[in-house]
């Protein structure tokens, strides 16, 4: 097909004067133009449906506005403090009067909940200091000393550095939370304890069961295309309606399915102790852990493997096997060395579709992952549905999107230069 | 055929690529189509008030004791909405959209509390908006301690409509010499062998797992404030972790409880009571230890004026004495007013005359004193450090 593109653009070309050339141009430019035309609406659609909330993810990563917007006049204050000591009166009476209006205007529970998600206290701080300088009648001699004596917190710069820290529209803060590194009292960075870690070790975990998940369905998938492409035509058809159907079936329907199968008084179980194989008492436990989120992806996913391998194994006419094979090749070494190099570009597909869904995956870890076979987009759903520190949850969404194109132009740049090889 | 390739794996990888794409940048979405439903549904607000609240038969005995009677007297109807779960996120989405599509929502005390003090959430004068109680007596006096809560003793943003219990409960069948009767026991696993459901969140487990390492239940919060509190109360639950089958949705532990997954589970009250007084399952509690907390109604904040009006009025209606001693019928959760309380002593099941209502509230006087108050204050300062040590916890 591509040697029949290039003759019918290259012959017009050769044998044209320079007036055809023009009216030629012509024509090429306006058919140029109403094909762009044809992709506007699916131009139009990414732009609003997918590159603007991914942007808008990525501004909400770094944005930080709540100081900026609710205590506009400690901003003000703190901007000139140098941090060595506690900063001046007028810095309290920033706070007291911000903290005022905030009251009256029911804001004040933003501030408390955004430093709350960088020092945890900080919302009960906030309220308590709210509600009593809201019910003074007159201003104290003193705001610091009013301070001091409503939490001794005031007293301490920890609560200023974080004040100042804040005070700042944009910020790494998300990011130093999602890769498991927090600020100490006195504003320096280091690594969270061992016990909250939680971030890097998901996005690790992730990663490798994802990498099982590819692996797998291509140990499965791979076979299965092999043997569908060497069948005749309505056979074919049908096994391809097998591999679909499952494909066409609501997920959750296919994860339900699953639920009864492995589930610890599910069928699996049931029949391995009817038979005695197993004690009663000795049941495997086959779901709501890494074992069940395995297994029930990599069932999931098969589809997405067999479909690019199938679509290139078809193309692959039997006889360079045969001819391979009567030249005296050994079967297996024709295999690995004809037929096997021919599916790359397929493996390819197939692995960085299936890894790239995998990495991403959401409703399948939820549900049968338990407590060691979840993904970090579920705790990118607690972050946006429990905590609501969507800040989080985009610098963690957005990390994983950057992971997925690298990976994405990796694959292009390996597969664009054809240096891709499996023997 | 080098074309060929390139064409089918090039557009499978970009789809591929927008559905993560749409899926990690769900959030930022959420707003988006947080104003499309709203939309949709303000032009058929004229007569229906969005309502939502936690589905099951917790929303089934709202429909039943509040949503049905006030639709005979004023003729609204009401669309519900399962949502309470996420109730705090979505309605944070709709106020960023600036598409207010909710009209009254059921939420947690603790949750509440942070909307209203993020002005999310409308105001409520006690005794103007609400009524008194039959006798009289001032709604802010006829409210149990506690329950009115958000600002002070003159308005704020939350009102409660019962209390429930967070606590365990067992399987008969499986304790044929007597069950479990404490906390303690829960953690025995010599004595009481099998495994243990426990929901898959910091809340009840770190107090219980404190409480059983012989805290007193009044000092609870104090110990678990200090990180060595913590410490300590991970330290137990190590000891319950290997014997233990994670739940995350209410209607679980019964489920698990009849099938033999478990033998005892934490639970939310209401579910087990049903689970023995409709489904006759051989289920008992365990009062010691019990976790009560409020639960109840706010308004968003930004409603139209006509919706506010509509939802407001709807609120004095569910609230009153009458219509929180008839929700009690339905389901075993306190009624949050005194005046409602007083009329429990007869109260009846409304499907099964013969079972005693009061037997199983869980701030009936005889349950109250076995109980644990669940601070609120505590888990909106520290739930987020917890939930993630939590979590980290548990994948160990």
């Amino acid at each position: 097909m591509s040697a029949e593109a290039t003759s019918a653009k290259g012959g017009p070309a050769s044998a044209g004067t320079p007036a055809l050339k023009a009216s030629l141009r012509r024509a090429e430019r306006k058919k140029r133009r109403g094909a762009f035309l044809l992709t506007l609406p699916l131009l139009l659609f990414i732009t609003v449906m997918f590159l603007i909330p991914l942007l808008g993810m990525f501004w909400l990563s770094v944005a930080n506005t709540t100081m900026t917007s609710y205590m506009p006049q400690t901003v003000k204050e703190l901007s000139t403090w140098d941090g060595k000591d506690l900063p001046p009166e007028a810095a309290y009476a920033a706070v007291a009067s911000d903290l005022k209006v905030a009251f009256k205007n029911h804001t004040f529970g933003r501030v408390a909940k955004r430093l709350n998600e960088e020092s945890p206290g900080a919302f009960g701080l906030i309220n308590k200091t709210t509600f009593r300088t809201a019910r003074l009648r007159t201003p104290p001699a003193s705001w610091k000393d009013e301070f001091v004596k409503i939490d001794k917190t005031w007293g301490e710069k920890p609560i200023w550095t974080l004040l100042k820290r804040e005070s700042s529209v944009i910020t790494s803060d998300f990011y130093v939370a999602a890769i498991d590194m927090q600020y100490s009292p006195e504003g320096k960075l280091e690594r969270v304890p061992a016990y909250a870690r939680i971030y890097i070790p998901l996005f690790i975990r992730t990663a490798w069961m994802s990498a099982l998940i590819t692996f797998l369905t291509l140990l499965l998938g791979y076979p299965l295309a092999y043997w569908i492409s060497r069948l005749p035509e309505a056979k074919a058809n049908l096994m391809m309606i097998a591999v679909l159907l499952p494909f066409w079936t609501s997920l959750l329907v296919r994860i339900t399915a699953w639920i009864v199968l492995l589930q610890s008084h599910g069928v699996i179980n049931s029949i391995l102790v009817g038979s005695g194989a197993v004690a009663d008492t000795a049941r495997p436990q086959l779901i709501n852990n890494s074992l069940g989120t395995v297994i029930v992806m990599t069932q999931v996913l098969l589809p997405f493997m067999v479909l690019p391998l199938y679509s290139v194994m078809k193309s692959i006419p039997d006889s360079y096997v045969r001819a391979a094979i009567s030249m005296g090749a050994h079967p297996w070494r024709a295999f690995w060395r004809v037929f096997a190099p021919l599916t790359a570009s397929g493996v390819g597909a197939g692995v960085l579709l299936v890894f790239i869904l995998s990495i991403g995956y959401y409703i399948t870890p939820e549900l049968v992952g338990g407590q060691n076979g979840q993904f970090i987009s579920n705790r990118i759903a607690y972050n946006v549905q429990q905590s609501l520190n969507w800040g989080l949850a985009a610098a963690l969404g957005t990390i994983l999107t950057a992971v997925t194109l690298i990976l994405f132009l990796l694959y292009g740049y390996i597969t664009g230069n054809r240096k891709v090889s499996i023997t | 055929m080098k074309k060929d390739d390139e064409n089918g794996a090039l557009p499978v990888t970009r789809r591929d690529l927008l559905a993560l794409g749409a899926s990690t940048a769900g959030l930022v979405s959420l707003s988006a189509l947080g104003s499309l439903v709203g939309a949709r549904r303000a032009m058929a607000a004229g007569t229906t008030m969005n309502l939502t609240s936690w589905g099951g038969a917790y929303q089934a005995s709202q429909i039943n004791a509040y949503e049905k009677p006030y639709t005979k007297k004023t003729g609204i109807e009401f669309n519900n909405i399962e949502k309470s779960g996420n109730g705090p996120a979505l309605l944070t989405a709709q106020e960023q959209s600036g598409n207010i599509s909710w009209d009254i929502v059921d939420l947690l005390q603790a949750d509440a509390n942070r909307l209203y003090e993020q002005g999310m959430v409308q105001e409520i004068v006690w005794n103007k908006d609400l009524d008194p109680a039959p006798d009289g007596t001032p709604a802010w006096d006829d409210f149990t301690a506690g329950s009115l809560s958000g600002g002070d003793d003159k308005s704020g943003g939350f009102v409660s409509t019962i209390s429930y219990n967070t606590m365990f409960g067992y399987n008969k069948k499986a304790f044929p010499n007597g069950g479990p009767q404490s906390i303690k026991d829960v953690y025995d696993v010599a004595k009481f062998p099998g495994k243990r459901g426990c929901e898959k969140i910091p809340a009840g487990n770190l107090e219980w797992a404190l409480y059983a390492d012989g805290v007193a239940k009044d000092k609870i919060y104090d110990v678990l404030s200090t990180p060595a509190g913590v410490d300590r109360a991970f330290k137990k639950l190590d000891q319950l972790k290997p014997h233990v089958v994670w739940w995350s949705q209410g209607a679980q532990p019964p489920q698990m409880l009849a099938q033999g997954d478990v033998t005892i589970s934490s639970a939310y009250n209401g579910r087990i009571f049903n689970a023995i007084a409709a489904d006759n399952q051989p289920f008992d509690f365990i009062w010691d230890g019990g976790l009560y907390e409020w639960d109840g109604w706010v308004v968003p904040a930004g409603l139209p004026a006509d919706r506010l009006k509509r939802a407001m009025d709807f609120l004095r209606f569910s609230t009153s004495t009458k219509s929180l001693i008839e929700q009690a019928r339905y389901i075993a959760y306190s009624p949050a007013r005194k005046s409602s309380f007083a009329q429990m002593a007869d109260l009846t099941f409304a499907s099964n005359p013969k079972i005693k209502m009061m037997d199983y509230m869980p701030t009936s006087p005889e349950h109250l004193k076995h109980s644990i108050a669940k601070s609120a204050a505590f888990w909106t300062n520290y739930g987020p450090q917890l939930s993630q040590r939590f979590s980290a916890w548990l994948a160990s």
